[in-house]
């Protein structure tokens, strides 16, 4: 293929504030619908917004944690169109004065840093949810008012694969700002992106289509590889590409035709007379700005520079800003950085993906996890016996220490007693005996299989190790 | 006699005395509604029933009860939101819409125990100076039954001029509230933007809209303004400004007050009765002391044109919410763009589809810098010529409106004579002041009404200029209701 992609997204994410944006509705998702309107969010006559300032602190910690250059003097502006889920028929939005402007993400793809420019982060409210049945349209505005922040990238991205790593650090840094919960299967992050081709070496770009229906990371790589391949058959087979709107469909992993696109759309924007501007001082700015966190590329630092750990752990476990929060939690309760991130890595995420869960979502506590990695270092327990342990934590919670004296699961490390258990073994076993002394290693591994069988899991391998040897030499 | 004749004043005062109950007041309006209405056609909606029980509930307080509109019978003009109190806008749209919550204004009313007796008739969604454009009545001016109480909130003018109730509240966007109070021979007070909360108001032009009372003396009506200015936390466009007690500033006394008389304002276009009541009202003050000089306003010749861009396109965003889906009319339809269309044709009337389609295009993208951009850069010149003036007068002064009250039907093919009349009271409110309209005498036995413009805030002095002149004046006009058969 002799093009270059050129990707932009469009990005909106719900902010998790406790009241809607212009009226004083909760936000919380999934409650019945249209029980969480008045006659404010449901646009009835003569009612007016007021601006909810915890939506713009919100905005302007998004715009921030982003790199953005936040506005001094800003304003919300109208932008008109009939839909039923939009009841003024106005959505208040930002038209030419955003909050934020000039950021960038930085993403690491295939080993390669790259900085992905923001061009702007606008704040505005989110329309309700339409359902269509059979016979008409249902429409639930629980949603509707609920603030939302647009965040639209330069045209910066070159492959899906950028795409989809811009996206995970996007929804990362929006976690660890608190500004939102980034849950695509609920709504509160939406994407679209728009994808191009042009001849390497070509300055201008080639005619965009968007995207839409993207409903997980993995559909927007899915539908922009896709995309990229239709057009660049299109375009090699002489044809040219039409500015339109087309869907991502989850069955076959294509992409759909919505409608051409003729002209841009007119949304008749002007200023919102309803709302005073918004002036942003300083002093604003500096309050939000310490109330930012350690962002995810910093922690990444902290954990490889001051923990040791390896650049990989310190990835993965920065990915999600509660695993990181787990993680720390677990080393603060005295447990090994590099132990804490084998387990968090290696059973805890294995367990949450296949069970489909949040680290949120689990009873098992920090200190719990620490407990069990110290259980294992004292050889109070064997690793083998620790991922029982393991799970029940997963399951029921509880105290580690608790579990492994109530089920009797503690390490059988009195020489005197194993040597009790290994002896029968080795008389029922005089072949594998002969077979380790002619040079077969694996016929130990045998023998102490039997031993733990015999014990279920319980014995302390090293020691049964050690006597089975003394013993064999002893024959 | 009226027992509306007398001031709020002197009503409370024999209500503590129980000289007279909150029933007798409140009877006395449906008394006068049911004898009066059937010419006047002012009211659209009465809320007797709910009337009668809150008088019966207010006379066991009466003596005790410090509210300060205690007993007071109030007409509430119909963009002003009632809960449970049908709210039509004049409108075939909103024909039996039944808000959910109250108009701040009503709020406060309710809460300083105001009787609020029904609603009144205006052009639809405040579009229109005469009130022909109503979906449901024309209300007649109480000095003619053949000519128009003005509008947009005529049937407010109305029904005070004929002694319906004694207070009413109307909406002022381009003269809405002064203009029929001129035709109908009542002082109306379009306050400060910012001075009285819209949340409650149906929105017309958003940035220029304001409500306020209209009565049948100014003492009356600085009463009513105390009583629901002030910041509002539901309307971030209302004023954090301390509400003074307005009464406090009729003191009757203006000598040395610098009054200015814009030259546009008695210029070509204002008929010699006009000009010559109001010029009698100047010579007036100037016998009290004021100080009264020639100025100009040179923005003023182009305030219709930017008016007419600026609140047709706010008007086209604020009435897209009328869309079939949620309330009002919903016509039957193949498909949902077919809904909108027919839900709003027939639920709009002419005017108000102009407006619509007139601020659609202003707003369009191709036309937004030639119209909508270049009004408001316009709008602020309109501001600074009122700016200028302020710097050296207290008050500005001329007439209302450019001739008394026209005839039912006389304007209603010409659309842009129409819209001239209100090209006196249109620059106030690009400027944001505050204004009233006072009864400055009669021409050929129709009542002018003089105009006069404050600073910012400044209605304490719009006040006290007013019932000065008013006091000195001793006018007193009142309609000849024989023929309307007033109880």
């Amino acid at each position: 293929m002799n093009f270059e992609t050129i990707i932009g997204l469009e990005v909106h994410v719900e902010l998790k504030t406790k009241s809607k944006i212009f009226c004083g509705c909760s936000t919380e998702f999934g409650a019945p619908p249209n029980t969480h309107t008045c006659p404010i969010c449901l646009g009835h006559p003569g009612v007016l917004p007021v601006l909810n300032k915890e939506a713009v602190e919100f905005a302007m910690r998004a715009a921030m944690a982003l790199n953005c250059e936040i506005a001094t003097d800003t304003k919300f502006d109208r932008k008109n169109y009939f839909y039923p889920d939009n009841p003024k028929a106005y959505q208040i939005s930002q038209y030419d004065q955003p909050i934020g402007r000039n950021g960038y993400i930085e993403i690491e793809v295939g080993g390669k840093k790259k900085r992905i420019g923001i061009t702007r982060l606008h704040l505005e409210e989110d329309a309700g949810k339409l359902t269509h049945v059979e016979d008409g349209s249902l429409v639930d505005f629980n949603r509707v008012g609920t603030p939302l922040i647009e965040i639209v990238s330069e045209p910066d991205i070159r492959t899906p694969e950028e795409a989809y790593a811009y996206l995970e650090k996007l929804k990362a840094i929006m976690q660890y700002t608190g500004v939102s919960d980034c849950k695509m299967e609920e709504g509160s992050l939406r994407c679209d992106a728009n994808l191009s081709l042009r001849p390497y070496g070509q300055e201008e770009f080639g005619t965009k289509t968007e995207l839409k229906n993207l409903n997980s990371f993995s559909f927007v790589q899915k539908g922009l590889e896709y995309e990229q391949e239709r057009q660049a058959r299109v375009l090699l087979s002489g044809g040219i590409i039409q500015q339109e709107t087309r869907r991502f469909d989850e069955a076959t992993k294509t992409t759909i035709l919505m409608r051409v696109k003729e002209g841009s759309e007119d949304y008749r924007y002007f200023p919102e007379p309803d709302l005073v501007k918004l002036h942003i001082d300083d002093a604003w700015k500096e309050k939000v700005r310490v109330q930012i966190p350690e962002l995810p590329d910093a922690r990444k630092a902290r954990y490889i520079n001051e923990l040791g750990l390896p650049a990989y752990d310190a990835d993965v476990l920065t990915q999600v800003k509660a695993m990181a929060d787990f993680f720390e939690a677990t080393i603060a309760a005295g447990a090994d950085a590099k132990q804490a991130s084998n387990w968090l890595m290696g059973e805890v995420n294995g367990y949450l993906n296949a069970e489909n869960l949040d680290i949120t979502d689990i009873p098992m506590t920090p200190e719990a996890l620490a407990k069990l990695i110290a259980l294992i270092e004292k050889g109070t327990i064997s690793s083998k016996i620790a991922k029982k342990v393991f799970k029940e934590l997963m399951k029921n919670g509880g105290d580690p220490e608790q579990i492994v004296k109530e089920k009797g699961l503690v390490q059988i490390s009195d020489e005197g007693a194993l040597r009790e258990i290994i002896l029968p073994i080795l008389d029922a076993n005089e072949q594998s005996i002969i077979d380790y002394k002619n040079g077969k290693d694996r016929a130990l591994g045998f023998l102490v299989g039997e031993v733990m069988k015999k014990t279920r899991g319980q014995a302390n391998p090293p020691m049964v190790n050690k006597i089975i040897l003394e013993e064999i030499a002893k024959r | 006699m009226s027992l509306f004749d007398e001031g709020y004043k002197s009503l409370q005062e024999r209500l503590h005395n129980k000289d007279l109950s909150v029933t007798d007041l409140v009877k006395e309006a449906y008394a006068q509604i049911q004898a009066q209405d059937e010419h006047i056609q002012a009211f659209l909606t009465l809320n007797e029933e709910d009337a009668l029980e809150t008088a019966k509930d207010l006379d066991n307080e009466r003596g005790q009860a410090p509210e300060a509109l205690f007993g007071l019978p109030i007409g509430i003009k119909d963009n002003i939101v009632t809960k449970g109190l049908r709210t039509t806008c004049a409108s075939k749209f909103l024909e039996n819409f039944i808000p959910l919550h109250d108009a701040t204004v009503v709020d406060r009313i309710k809460k300083q125990k105001g009787v609020i007796i029904g609603k009144l008739n205006m052009d639809e969604f405040a579009m229109g100076s005469s009130n022909e454009n109503s979906g449901f009545q024309v209300t007649r001016n109480p000095w003619d039954l053949e000519r128009v109480p003005g509008g947009s909130s005529g049937g407010s003018a109305a029904a005070v001029a004929s002694g319906m109730v004694p207070f009413a509240l109307g909406s002022d966007t381009g003269g809405s509230i002064r203009q029929p109070a001129a035709f109908c021979g009542v002082v109306g007070m379009k306050p400060t933007y910012g001075r009285v909360s819209r949340f409650g108001l149906v929105a017309f032009a958003s940035s220029l809209d304001q409500i306020g009372p209209f009565t049948r003396t100014v003492e009356d009506n600085a009463h009513l303004l105390t009583a629901i200015s002030g910041l509002d936390a539901y309307d971030s466009t209302s004023a954090d400004i301390d509400v003074p007690d307005f009464t406090k500033a009729l003191t009757g006394e203006v000598k040395g007050l610098k009054i200015a008389v814009p030259k546009e304002y008695l210029g070509e276009g204002i008929s010699e009765g006009v000009k010559e009541a109001v010029k009698k009202a100047l010579s007036t003050l100037e016998s009290l002391g004021a100080v009264v000089e020639e100025v100009s306003l040179p923005h003023s010749k182009y305030a219709l044109a930017t008016y007419y861009l600026l609140a047709s396109s706010e008007a086209s965003a604020n009435l897209a919410r009328f869309d079939g889906v949620r309330y009002g009319v919903r016509a039957e339809a193949e498909n949902l763009l077919d809904m909108y269309k027919k839900s709003r044709s027939q639920g709009f009337g002419p005017e108000v589809k102009r407006r619509i389609m007139l601020g659609t295009f202003a707003l369009s993208s191709g036309y937004y810098d030639a119209y909508y951009k270049k009004a408001q850069k316009v709008r602020t010149l309109i501001k600074r010529d009122f700016e200028k003036v302020f710097e050296k007068y207290d008050v500005v002064i001329g007439p209302t409106t450019p001739t008394t009250a026209f005839k039912i039907g006389e304007k209603m093919d010409d659309p842009l004579t129409m819209y001239a009349n209100d090209i006196l009271t249109i620059p106030v409110n690009l400027a944001g002041v505050p204004a009233i309209s006072v009864p400055c005498g009669l021409s050929d036995g129709l009542p002018v009404g003089l105009q006069i413009i404050g600073k910012p805030f400044a209605e304490e002095t719009v006040y006290r200029t007013a019932h000065a002149y008013e006091q000195a004046a001793n006018l007193n006009l009142r309609p000849n209701l024989e023929g309307v058969g007033r109880a």
